[in-house]
């Protein structure tokens, strides 16, 4: 034990293991009232890990060439020894890293995890969002199957649809005129270096930001307020031994279901991997119905309502884009003063409910083929996503009954003179979905912008606690 | 030797160590970039291709791969040709003023012998390879206005006989016309006009 010390105290002199432990872990203070939803943040850490380690052993049988990918793939589940428990749990962890990261930033708005002084951790978080899409993107292309390839092929072009550069680019991207070989073996290489170190640093990075100001809770209040003599916050407690003792209980019961699927349901029924994709890429025929897998879906669905205009179909790109990005934007659009859903105004939890819904309702709209009735839905829908943006900025302050109802006024004529170049020429069944359809908007204007003017109630926040309760 | 530090010389060294380097590194990050361009053989790959057209029966469509792309041959009946005329009030660029096809492809009938039509099938709103629809009527795609055409199974869009795409249709434009000849009546070449008179 002494030796033991020796050697700790030889290493602390030359690299801070010691100061970086308790920076980190044994005297990091995070508040005492973690709930259930903060179990998604280790959870991500640890589906990390896992597509790192199975990634590495993939790529010791795959081979990232047109000729020969789909055969290696189908290699490695049928040959390799305990090769298609790696695929599975490769491919299962993808999926399963999206369901944690989705749930994980739902948290963090439910909670105002990203308003002040949090706001670069969010921020950060985005990037990291955006850097996995891209991962998971360019690693479902290397089993070069129908949806793989036909994935792939609509996604470039998605680039080529920008006005002037717009082909050039996507031939840069691609290395050639169509999805091929040089495409494939580009996107391992992104797939299995670049993007992985991208992630890396940035997980680093949110960690650090994290560690910098302190985590929120699910009361939203500030523990650094309250420090007792030696500086410690009276309602924080040391992340080990009590949160990472929490966290196991999180991983346990994660690796329990992630087992299930793993083994008994590793295609998710299509969900987590698509049938079409055991076919092999054949660039002469797409298949009936393809779609992206599910995580992407709420944004290919706002793409594909957006109608082309000016013989372009860019902007069904820049809305799918903007959908993004404007999560980039959330601690200055939402600028409430209370952070957590638990104190807030009624008709803020009633407008993020609604949110939810249309986002789910998104999602599985985005695997549906688009039949003229759910086309047109998405296309509402797609209204409601961003409507909940221009919602959430102006329920950030008091507002008067007439600012309420100017924008009530100004909102529905906007999404009334959107529809009139879509109604004007459509064919009559067209113009009776428009027709109908068009109360989704302005219900939910109605909720969201009359209903807090009818009573204070909707609109008054409750007090915050000044320390957190429980 | 003095003590006293001249700011504005080492302010103006840092200044132009910082420009020089600047500069290297967008220099050398050209090569990099510059490498993810179609390579020389990927360029060179896009010869064109015989096709032997004499076994198409009326009604019958082929594909052909050029440029790794499919290319349909579609031997239309007497019937569509005429059902041509009936779908142009229902399509966004009947004329096809704002879509690509040479010279010799932009009349009614898109091709250079109005029975036979040589496309493109690739989608052009995102690429995917629509499907050939021709039953007339059809009711998932437009009842009385469906003439047969394609129908993009990726995003909806709707195109007819002519590869000319219906309105509301996500596609912004008709379906691509390559370049092609005929070598004699029973054999064309995709992907090559010269010589062949319009």
């Amino acid at each position: 034990m002494a030796k033991l010390q020796a050697l700790l105290g030889w290493v602390d002199a030359r690299f801070p293991l010691t100061q970086m432990w308790k920076e980190h872990l044994s005297e990091y203070y995070a508040p005492k009232n973690f709930n259930f939803w903060y179990y998604f943040g280790s959870l991500a850490l640890l589906v990390l890990v896992l597509q790192i380690v199975t990634g590495i052993f993939l790529t010791m049988n795959y081979k990232p060439d047109a000729a020969v990918a789909f055969a290696s793939v189908e290699g490695i589940m049928r040959d390799v020894n305990w090769g298609y428990l790696i695929r599975y749990m490769h491919s299962t962890g993808a999926s399963a890293f999206f369901i944690v990261v989705y749930l994980h930033m739902y948290r963090g708005v439910m909670y105002g995890s990203f308003k002040k002084p949090r706001e670069l951790i969010w921020i950060l978080g985005v990037f990291i969002y955006v850097a996995l899409m891209a991962e998971a993107f360019m690693g479902y292309l290397l089993p070069w199957g129908q949806m793989s390839y036909w994935g792939a092929q609509v996604i470039v072009n998605l680039f080529g649809a920008i006005p002037y550069i717009g082909n050039d680019l996507a031939v840069w991207i691609r290395g050639d005129f169509v999805v091929d070989d040089a495409t494939l073996n580009r996107f391992f290489a992104f797939h299995v270096i670049a993007v992985p170190l991208v992630l890396l640093v940035l997980v680093v990075m949110h960690i650090l930001a994290l560690h910098e100001v302190g985590s929120n809770n699910p009361d939203g209040v500030e523990i650094k307020k309250h420090k007792d003599a030696n500086g410690k916050p009276l309602d924080g407690i040391a992340f080990h031994p009590y949160y990472t003792v929490k966290d196991i209980v999180g991983v346990v019961a994660f690796l329990i279901i992630f087992s299930v699927i793993m083994f008994f349901m590793p295609e998710g029924g299509g969900l987590f991997l698509e049938p079409d994709n055991f076919v092999p890429a054949n660039p002469l025929s797409t298949p009936e119905h393809i779609k992206p897998l599910w995580y992407f879906t709420p944004f290919y669905a706002i793409l594909r309502a957006i109608p082309p205009m000016f013989e372009s179909q860019f902007p069904g790109v820049i809305a799918m884009g903007v959908s993004i990005v404007v999560l980039f934007f959330l601690p200055w659009i939402d600028r409430h003063p209370v952070k957590s859903i638990r104190y807030r105004e009624p008709i803020y939890t009633l407008a993020l409910m609604i949110f939810i819904v249309t986002f789910v309702a998104l999602a599985w709209l985005g695997m549906q083929p688009a039949l003229p009735y759910l086309s047109e839905l998405a296309f509402r829908c797609s209204e409601l996503y961003f409507s909940f943006f221009i919602v959430l900025a102006i329920y950030s302050q008091a507002r008067s009954k007439n600012y309420y109802i100017t924008w009530l006024v100004a909102l529905a004529a906007a999404v009334i003179l959107m529809d009139l170049p879509r109604y004007i020429g459509a064919s009559g069944d067209k113009q009776i979905l428009i027709r109908y359809s068009i109360f989704i908007p302005l219900i939910y204007f109605v909720i969201t912008l009359w209903l807090p003017t009818t009573a204070a109630k909707w609109t008054t926040s409750k007090t915050v606690p000044d320390r957190v309760t429980q | 030797m003095s003590d006293s530090v001249d700011t504005g010389k080492r302010r103006f060294l840092t200044t132009l160590t910082s420009v020089t380097g600047g500069i290297a590194v967008v220099g050398m990050a050209y090569p990099f970039l510059a490498s993810m361009a179609p390579s020389a053989r990927a360029q060179a790959a896009g010869a064109p291709v015989e096709v032997d057209i004499s076994k198409i029966q009326p009604g019958q469509m082929i594909v052909e791969l050029w440029r790794k792309q499919p290319v349909w041959i579609l031997r239309r009946t007497p019937q569509n040709l005429e059902d041509l005329a009936k779908v142009q009030a229902y399509l966004s660029d009947p004329t096809s003023d704002k879509s690509k096809q040479p010279e010799y492809a932009k009349n009614q009938y898109r091709s250079r012998k109005p029975e036979y039509l040589v496309m493109i099938g690739i989608c052009t709103h995102l690429g995917c390879s629509p499907k050939l629809r021709p039953e007339v009527g059809a009711a998932d795609l437009g009842g009385s206005a469906w003439m047969g055409g394609f129908f993009c199974p990726c995003h909806g869009s709707r195109f007819d006989l002519a590869g000319r795409v219906y309105k509301g249709s996500p596609a912004p434009i008709n379906l691509a016309i390559p370049p092609y000849r005929y070598i004699n009546d029973s054999t064309i070449l995709i992907g090559d006009d010269t010589g062949a008179k319009a």
